[in-house]
């Protein structure tokens, strides 16, 4: 940033339109400029994200507890996540999460947006926005909604289901069932923004190829399968990466409907980073659990920004 | 497959319209079983925020009956009444705004500017910075979180807006949207600025910004939604339940172990949603349009 100096593009600018002040040095005018555009950011970053990176490496090699020394302990808190098993819980729960909540989220987002993208559908602009709703709600208001539904005794959908011969008893009790129900609500919150991404890419495949098929005698599933779900795969590999990171990070409507219970079966990552750091105050150990959700994401995220970079590139042009 | 896929070439005029005719009535029909089957559907999605909304207007005695209802018999604002005067309600709505339009009005003036300098301004290292904002946009805020907060904490921000808003005032997403759009806008305009004298920041705030009210509308209302909504933020950073926003204040008093009733709770989870809805039922068409193309995060 300070060793920066602009490469000079554009002429001189003539002194006298400068308000009448003739810049001492115009280099070092330019540079400021820069400086001062970039500073507030650059200081945000820098200190909040930045800082906190690499702080966040050195504590997870100590036994930081928020009060006293922080004596270095070298591996032992990796090794500890790695053998401790209500740890390794967590991230077979967090793994567990991932698995159920991408795929469900993909069908879901791409059936509806399927659903919505056909001209048999009057009003498409209305389901259109009516379906992303639940994305501008939050999870843990979500949670609310779906915990008061799901009630045992008072809960609407609980009755309904009995209704029709389905018990289901307290999900939110029951270790079988609460992991689906954590991700139910988390399906129900983000399929919006995903059949929304769908929603583009179906408007991007070429009528033509529609056409074609059509005039090859292709019914509607056969184009289905062989238009629009080869034409849609980078898009899919898209949605799959971005919700698996999403995934990763689940916390909110965990906290608010089981805390991670009945008998830690959804205590995921972040639960755990969030009571070790904030609850039991053990810094190093979380910060090495958060080392590894890191990495984690980094290398969901390589993955996204090798494959679809280029996607946002070339807008840039 | 055969009957319904007639080339209309090979076909003699005559049957052509009666085909048509019929197709059309078959259409017409298929259209409506359609809309039908699918308003069911939507309805279905919809049932969380249909409940949020018809419990929050039932009487006590109605919200805890066995069987369940779905809409009230008797429409009640009492749950309203109570949610104000049974909790610091009031104060945390107030949070919120301060918290998520802080957060918003900083991130978009930090970030706008930031984001000039890459798209205009040609300074060495320019693309050295933008590789490292973009990488460091795939950080979770979740593994730094607790180096924040010592930091925060360092500075006595802790329970405070500082605390809350500060560290994300800018953001690495929002600088690298608003570069992209900004590289979209003919270079004519500001070029012709500069000729007039103009200095970069003139250029910048009355060129180039009016331009980019589309783009720092998105931003904006993704920025608002999102802190708004967020729960471990305000969670970590406010200690005390009054400090909190009206998302986490909510779930500390409703949660687990909570001690408000169910009705106020679904009053409280309309409030809390409702200012949302309205910002993105303004500007719905445009807000997915850009989450579309972009892929916001």
């Amino acid at each position: 940033m300070t060793t920066s100096t602009l490469h000079r593009r554009r002429p001189r600018r003539p002194p006298g339109q400068l308000g009448g002040r003739r810049p001492l040095n115009d280099g070092f005018r330019r540079r400021a400029v820069v400086v001062g555009f970039l500073a507030p950011a650059l200081i945000i970053l820098t200190a909040f994200v930045g800082w906190p990176m690499l702080s966040a490496l050195r504590l997870s090699f100590t036994d930081a507890s928020g009060f006293g020394q922080e004596t270095w302990v070298g591996l032992a808190n990796y090794a500890r996540v790695f053998t401790d098993s209500s740890i390794l819980q967590a991230i077979g729960n967090t793994a567990l999460y991932a698995v159920l909540f991408t795929p469900i989220a993909l069908v879901v987002a791409l059936v509806l947006a399927l659903a919505v993208n056909s001209p048999q559908l009057p009003f498409r602009e209305f389901f259109r926005t009516t379906l992303f709703l639940p994305f501008i709600v939050s999870l843990a208001v979500a949670a609310f909604a779906w915990s008061y539904l799901l009630d045992p005794q008072i809960g609407l959908l609980n009755y309904w289901l009995q209704a029709v011969g389905i018990r289901i008893g307290n999900v939110l009790e029951d270790p079988a069932l609460a992991m689906p129900t954590v991700v139910l609500v988390a399906v129900w919150k983000s399929f919006g923004f995903y059949m929304v991404i769908f929603l583009a890419g179906l408007q991007d495949i070429p009528k033509s190829l529609y056409e074609a098929a059509s005039l090859d005698g292709a019914n509607g599933w056969r184009r289905f399968t062989n238009v629009t779900f080869p034409m849609l795969s980078n898009t899919m590999a898209f949605v799959v990466v971005i919700a698996l990171i999403a995934a990763l990070q689940a916390f909110d409507q965990i906290y608010v409907l089981t805390g991670g219970g009945p008998y830690r079966s959804t205590q995921t990552i972040v639960m755990e980073i969030y009571q070790s750091g904030f609850k039991d105050l053990e810094l190093g150990f979380a910060s090495a659990l958060s080392y590894v959700l890191l990495v984690a994401t980094l290398l969901l995220s390589l993955v996204q920004f090798l494959f679809f970079g280029r996607r946002g590139e070339d807008t840039s042009s | 497959m055969t009957s319904t896929l007639s080339r209309p070439a090979l076909t003699p005029p005559a049957a052509s319209a009666r085909t048509t005719a019929r197709r059309h009535r078959r259409f017409k029909l298929s259209r409506a079983l359609y809309l039908v089957g699918f308003l069911i559907v939507t309805a279905a999605i919809m049932l969380p925020v249909i409940i949020i909304v018809l419990t929050a207007f039932k009487p006590a005695s109605e919200v805890n009956a066995y069987p369940p209802t779905l809409a009230p018999t008797v429409w009640t604002l009492d749950n309203f009444r109570a949610i104000f005067s049974e909790l610091p309600f009031a104060r945390l709505i107030g949070n919120s705004f301060v918290f998520a339009g802080g957060v918003t009005l900083f991130a978009l003036v930090f970030d706008s500017l930031a984001a000039y300098a890459l798209a205009r301004l040609d300074f060495r290292g320019s693309k050295v910075l933008l590789i490292v904002i973009i990488a460091s946009l795939m950080i979770p805020f979740q593994a730094t979180l607790i180096p924040i907060y010592q930091l925060v904490s360092d500075l006595g921000w802790v329970n405070t807006f500082a605390g809350l808003i500060l560290p994300r005032a800018a953001d690495a997403f929002g600088i690298f949207f608003l570069r992209q759009f900004f590289l979209s806008l003919p270079r004519d305009l500001d070029n012709a600025a500069r000729i007039d004298g103009a200095s970069e920041f003139r250029v910048f705030w009355s060129v180039v910004l009016p331009n980019a009210i589309p783009a720092l509308l998105t931003l904006g209302i993704f920025t608002f939604v999102n802190n708004w909504n967020d729960l471990l933020w305000p969670l970590v950073f406010t200690t005390e339940s009054d400090h909190g926003t009206i998302t986490s204040g909510l779930t500390l008093l409703t949660g687990p172990g909570g001690i408000i009733p169910q009705g106020v709770m679904m009053a409280g989870a309309l409030i809390a949603v409702l200012p949302l809805a309205i910002l993105f039922l303004m500007v719905q068409r445009r807000f997915i349009e850009s989450v579309a193309s972009s892929g916001l995060k």
